[in-house]
C-alpha cells in the first residue's frame, strides 16, 4: 500500500521549525554514518541581539546602563540595538528572504522563560538535526564589534555579553562551549578578561573579532598571547563582513563585500602575524583562522613565500617560510569554497588539511555547511574526515573524552 | 544516494486543483521520497525535494520569478527586474535557484535537481517513482 503524505510545511520561512529546516541532514547521517563520528562544530552562531535586554543588565558601569535603558526606552526600534553598532548591510545576508533562517529563527520554543533558555533550546535542535556533539557558539552582530565608533563601549559590552554567556547560556548545556572575545582595543581588558572567564567551564578559547584596523603584532599585545600561550588557551580569529572600508566602498553588490571582506580581514591578521614572527615568539600559542573560508591559502602561502625570499630583512624573526607557519595553524572549514575538486584537493593537501581543519558549520548562517560536507570528501582519508570532523579540535581544545 | 525502489510506480498524489498555477505541492510517499510538484504555464514539474549542492530541501524553498539585470544599448546596467516570463524555487538553505520548468540551476551548469514523470489525468496528479 502506497502511502502520500502532504508535508506539513510547504513552504519554510522564519517561523519554521530547526529541526524541520535540517531534516534533509538526517539522510547524511544515515547514509554516512555520522552518528558513529564524534562531531565537533568549531563555529556556530547565536542571535545575542534576542536577547539583548537582557545582556545589558550585566554592563559594569551605573552610566553606560543608564545610557541602554534610556536608547531602549525612548528610541522606536532600539529596544534590541541599543550601543550597538549594527551595520545595515548585515540584513542583506537572507539574499531577499530566499535564505529565511538567516534573517531569524522565529520558531515556537512553548516553555522557554529567558533569551538564554530560548538559545539553549535552538542550538540544541540544531545539533540534534545535524549529529553534533559539541557546538562552539559564537554571537553575530557583535563580531562586528571591531568597528564599533567608540571603543570603550564596544569594550564593556563585550565584558556585559561574556558575563552574560557565561553565567546564562553555558551552565545550561554541557555541549555548548565558547571562545570569548577579547576587547581588544584595550589589551589590558583583554588581560582581565582571560583572567576572569579562562577557568569557566565551557570556555575553551578566547577570540579576536577581525573586523578591526588593530594591527595585531603591537608590542602591546604581546602580554595577552603569552598569557594565552601559558593557560594553554588557543586564539581565534573571526572574520566578518565590512561593506564600509575602502575597498569594499567601491562594491554594490552584498555578494561582493562579502565574498571579500571576510577573507581580506583575516588575510591582513594573517600577514602581520607571520611577518612579525608571532609563531616564532609563541611556539606554544594555538592559532586558529575562523570563518575565512579555505581558497585564500594557497594564494597566502604563495604570495608570502614569494617576497620573504626576496625581502628576508623585513621578516627577521623567521627561520623558514611563511607557508611553514601557515601551515602550522588551524582552520575551520565553512565556509568550503567547494566548487572544484582538484583546487579543493590541492587546498587541502597545501594547509594539511587532515590535522590542521576542523569542521564548522556557521549554522544559521545563510552559507552554513552541513557535517556531510566532510564526509563527502572523495580525496580525504576516513582518518583524515575524524580528524577535521572532530578529532583535531578534541586535541586542540583539550575536550578529552 | 538512492531513495525510492527499484520498480517505478505511478502514486496518486493529489487533485488537479491541488496545484494551482504558479503553486506548488510537497509530498512524501511511502516515507522515502519526497517530491515538489509545480504549475507554470499550465503544465506540471515534479522534483525531488533535495538540492544538488548539500541536499536541502530545495522544493520547500521561495518562488519567484528570475532576477535579470537590464542594459541600455549603451550597456549602461538599467538596474534589476524580475522575469514574470519565468518561475524559480529556491532552496532555503542556501539560496540555489532552479529554474522550474527544467529542472536547472541558472548558472551553475551541472547544478539540477532529479525529475519524476508527472501526469494530470481525470483530475488527479500521478507521480512516477
Amino acid at each position: 500500500m502506497t502511502s502520500v503524505r502532504r508535508l506539513p510545511t510547504q513552504e519554510i520561512t522564519t517561523a519554521t521549525d530547526t529541526r524541520e529546516i535540517l531534516a534533509n541532514a538526517r539522510r547524511d547521517t544515515e547514509f554516512y554514518g555520522l552518528d558513529d563520528y564524534f562531531i565537533v562544530d568549531v563555529d556556530s552562531h547565536h542571535v545575542e541581539l534576542d536577547s539583548w535586554p537582557e545582556i545589558l543588565g550585566y554592563l559594569d558601569s551605573p552610566v553606560m546602563r543608564d545610557t541602554a535603558s534610556q536608547m531602549m526606552r525612548n528610541w522606536p526600534q532600539a529596544s534590541h540595538l541599543a550601543l550597538h553598532n549594527h551595520p545595515p548591510g548585515l540584513t542583506m545576508q537572507d539574499v531577499s528572504g530566499r535564505i529565511p533562517h538567516q534573517a531569524s529563527l522565529g520558531e515556537s520554543t512553548p516553555d522557554v522563560g529567558s533569551g538564554a533558555e530560548r538559545d539553549v533550546t535552538l542550538v540544541r535542535r540544531a545539533m540534534d538535526a545535524m549529529s553534533i556533539d559539541v557546538q562552539v557558539v559564537f554571537p553575530q552582530p557583535m563580531l562586528e564589534t571591531g568597528l564599533h565608533p567608540q571603543p570603550e563601549v564596544a569594550t564593556a559590552l563585550l565584558q556585559a555579553y561574556n558575563r552574560w554567556f557565561t553565567a546564562e547560556v553555558l551552565p545550561r548545556e554541557p555541549r555548548i562551549r565558547t571562545m570569548l572575545g577579547l576587547p581588544f582595543e584595550n589589551p589590558d581588558a583583554c588581560l582581565a578578561t582571560i583572567e576572569e572567564f579562562a577557568d569557566t567551564p565551557g570556555v575553551i578559547g578566547f577570540l579576536v573579532t577581525s573586523q578591526r584596523h588593530a594591527g595585531v603584532h603591537r608590542n602591546a599585545y604581546m602580554p595577552v598571547y603569552r598569557e594565552l600561550e601559558r593557560r594553554g588557551l588557543p586564539i581565534g580569529f573571526h572574520a566578518g563582513p565590512n561593506q564600509a572600508d575602502t575597498m569594499t566602498s567601491t562594491m554594490n553588490r552584498f555578494l561582493s563585500a562579502h565574498a571579500m571582506s571576510f577573507v581580506t580581514c583575516n588575510m591582513t591578521h594573517m600577514t602581520n602575524w607571520v611577518v612579525n614572527g608571532i609563531p616564532e615568539r609563541f611556539p606554544g600559542l594555538r592559532t586558529i583562522w575562523i570563518e575565512s573560508g579555505l581558497a585564500w591559502l594557497p594564494f597566502m602561502m604563495q604570495r608570502l613565500d614569494h617576497e620573504y625570499s626576496m625581502r628576508q630583512s623585513d621578516a627577521p624573526l623567521l627561520t623558514r617560510p611563511p607557508s611553514h607557519y601557515i601551515r602550522e595553524m588551524y582552520y575551520t572549514s565553512q565556509p568550503m569554497e567547494w566548487t572544484d575538486d582538484k583546487l579543493l584537493a590541492a587546498t587541502l593537501e597545501a594547509i594539511d588539511a587532515e590535522n590542521t581543519l576542523m569542521y564548522s558549520s556557521d549554522w544559521p548562517h545563510w552559507d552554513f555547511d552541513v557535517p556531510g560536507r566532510i564526509a563527502a570528501l572523495p580525496f580525504v582519508s576516513e582518518h583524515g574526515k575524524r580528524n577535521i570532523l572532530g578529532e583535531t579540535a578534541r586535541k586542540v581544545f583539550s575536550l578529552g573524552g | 544516494m538512492t531513495t525510492t525502489t527499484s520498480t517505478p510506480r505511478a502514486v496518486d498524489v493529489a487533485a488537479a486543483g491541488d496545484v494551482p498555477e504558479r503553486g506548488r505541492l510537497v509530498v512524501e510517499i511511502d516515507g522515502t521520497t519526497t517530491v515538489g510538484i509545480f504549475r507554470f504555464g499550465g503544465r506540471l514539474y515534479a522534483w525531488e525535494n533535495r538540492c544538488a549542492h548539500q541536499g536541502g530541501p530545495a522544493c520547500q524553498g521561495r518562488i519567484i520569478s528570475r532576477v535579470r539585470e537590464r542594459l541600455d544599448e549603451g550597456k549602461r546596467s538599467l538596474g534589476l527586474r524580475f522575469d514574470e516570463d519565468t518561475m524559480h524555487v529556491v532552496c532555503p538553505w542556501h539560496g540555489y535557484e532552479y529554474d522550474v520548468t527544467t529542472g536547472r540551476h541558472p548558472g551553475v551548469p551541472g547544478a539540477s535537481l532529479r525529475s519524476f514523470p508527472v501526469v494530470e489525468e481525470e483530475g488527479r496528479i500521478r507521480v512516477t517513482v
